[in-house]
């Protein structure tokens, strides 16, 4: 599948943006002790983050003119009810930041409310793709899991962040949560890629009907010159490169983020350590948003 | 509405026979020239004179080659279009209700004032019946002429696909698959049509028949043409070869 750099981008960015406003959500629970300063950079950096990811993804539309009109199918629809989720969990934490930041009021309730609408969100992204029988690779109930443990694991490592900026430290129990964050979301990971290995279900043979025959191969394509289907789902890259790309996003998604976030613990220099191992994970995480649609296979290439 | 109707009252849908197809591609050019001179903008067709041609077709000629194990491969042509499926995953994936099914004759449609081209569709069928338009940025597939088959100010041998009327094999035809009495659903019964790829679960309504059974069989070791061409003392060669010698 040709990966579209709008939408690599939007899904890497919605899901950290949402992460960090559902972890903020979940922390009207207990953090209090959040100054105004923490709030609007958290706030600030998680509505950037979704907003500008949910715009972005407008970029790959024919005719964003009348992408209005998107919201309309929520009851049949997956990228529907991702368009009117996104909508109501950011208003949903708009007023719960406003309330909060301006009249210094942390409801819990909106705060649960926030994180899971953001959640659902998340989850709608990661079906619009898991319902497409048509993609082996991607027609499994753990992919909108691993888009919902990435969306988690981004969020912290934001929050982490932040909290290191704003306070000065950045404390074990955090970084625990982060780093535990991302070796379940990691490790979710590499186990979707070993699942995904696998016989495709549909074959020239099932896709012609004439495999009673003996073994069908393509011998003319329809047209000399190149066509929608090719461009968009005839994306190839080599097994070589994927195997590659893999180890380096899992590197620069993971195992650096972790490194660097046990290097900040200790030291003065917390704030650069984990701005790299956000640089870092966010990198991983454009290469393996990258991958998820590289390494597609639509069965339309039976036909080819 | 991307809902799926429950049932649709016909089950209009097209059966392509692979035994006579020959691979003219009249159907391809005759779809594309009907849904580029008739409603709404015409398809796309970049870059014609030069060196990269590209378009959007609706429908589209493959050709297959099929190697029995046993005996010499055998060439068939493919045409593929929308086949309308019963269960049409193309239908439920749209954001904007743009593509639908109707319930009258189950016909699958894109509304092009709604589409916003963001291609999920095209990515939902497995059979590759959607594309963008590269100049109208809006998703385009076989409309199983619906603006032909009702179409009254047109004469009534007229009032069927454009494909089905262009091919010169007959190897198209239309129908009503959901009526059993119809000729298509007489043809699919007699033939053994079958689906395209039954494992996706769409239940395409198009049917499309086997090639029959050679009645000659054919060796598998090389001929020798050049031999063939020599003309020999013996047999009609021979005695063409003194023939013509004689003349």
């Amino acid at each position: 599948m040709h990966p579209a750099y709008s939408v690599i981008f939007f899904t890497v960015s919605s899901g950290a943006g949402l992460g960090l406003i559902a972890f903020m959500g979940l922390g009207a629970l207990r953090i209090d002790t959040m100054s105004t300063g923490f709030l609007l950079m958290a706030f600030g950096i998680g509505f950037a983050l979704s907003v500008g990811g949910l715009l972005s993804s407008t970029f790959h539309l024919g005719r964003p003119e009348r992408a209005w009109r998107a919201f309309s199918q929520w009851r049949s629809s997956w990228l529907s009810r991702e368009g009117v989720l996104a909508v109501v969990s950011l208003v949903v934490a708009a007023i719960f930041a406003g309330l909060w930041l301006f009249l210094d009021l942390s409801s819990a309730i909106l705060g649960i409310l926030t994180a899971v609408l953001a959640m659902l969100t998340v989850w709608a992204t990661g079906m619009i793709y898991a319902q497409i029988k048509a993609v082996d690779l991607w027609y499994r109930w753990l992919t909108p899991v691993c888009y919902l443990l990435f969306s988690i694991a981004g969020g912290v490592i934001l929050f982490l962040f932040i909290h290191a900026a704003m306070t000065g430290k950045a404390g074990w129990e955090l970084s625990s949560v982060a780093m535990v964050a991302l070796l379940v979301a990691w490790a979710v990971k590499m186990f979707w890629w070993i699942g995904g290995d696998r016989a495709p279900r549909s074959t020239p043979e099932s896709a012609t009907g004439l495999g009673h025959l003996g073994k069908v191969r393509l011998l003319e394509k329809p047209h000399t010159g190149s066509n929608y289907l090719l461009d968009e789902m005839g994306f190839h890259i080599g097994r070589k490169h994927a195997r590659k790309l893999r180890l380096i996003s899992v590197l620069l998604g993971a195992v650096m983020p972790i490194l660097l976030i046990l290097l900040a613990i200790p030291a003065p220099l917390d704030v650069l350590w984990l701005g790299l191992a956000l640089l870092a994970h966010l990198t991983g995480m454009l290469v393996e948003r990258w991958l998820f649609f590289a390494e597609a296979r639509h069965a339309v290439m039976a036909y080819y | 509405m991307t809902q799926l109707p429950e049932t649709t009252d016909r089950k209009l849908g097209l059966v392509i026979d692979l035994d006579t197809c020959v691979g003219c591609h009249a159907c391809v050019i005759s779809c594309k020239e009907w849904n580029t001179g008739g409603y709404g903008a015409p398809l796309a067709d970049t870059d014609a004179y030069g060196d990269d041609p590209s378009g959007t077709f609706l429908n589209r000629v493959h050709t297959f080659e099929v190697k029995p194990a046993d005996k010499p491969a055998m060439i068939t042509h493919f045409p593929k279009s929308c086949l309308h499926c019963e269960d049409a995953p193309c239908v439920t994936v749209c954001p904007t209700g743009a593509s639908f099914k109707r319930s009258e004759d189950g016909i699958v449609l894109v509304h092009e004032d709604w589409c916003i081209g963001c291609g999920l569709c095209a990515w939902a069928c497995p059979y590759g019946a959607r594309e963008k338009d590269p100049v109208e940025q809006v998703m385009k597939k076989c409309t199983l002429c619906v603006d032909r088959i009702y179409n009254e100010n047109i004469p009534e041998e007229d009032r069927v696909p454009s494909c089905v009327r262009s091919c010169p094999a007959g190897a198209r035809h239309f129908g009503d698959l959901g009526d059993e009495t119809s000729d298509v659903s007489k043809l699919v019964a007699e033939r053994g049509g079958f689906d395209l790829m039954p494992e996706q679960g769409t239940k395409p309504v198009n049917k499309y028949l086997p090639p029959r059974e050679k009645q000659q069989s054919i060796p598998d070791e090389a001929i020798d043409l050049v031999a063939l061409a020599e003309p020999k003392a013996g047999g009609f060669l021979g005695w063409l070869d003194g023939a013509l010698e004689r003349l």
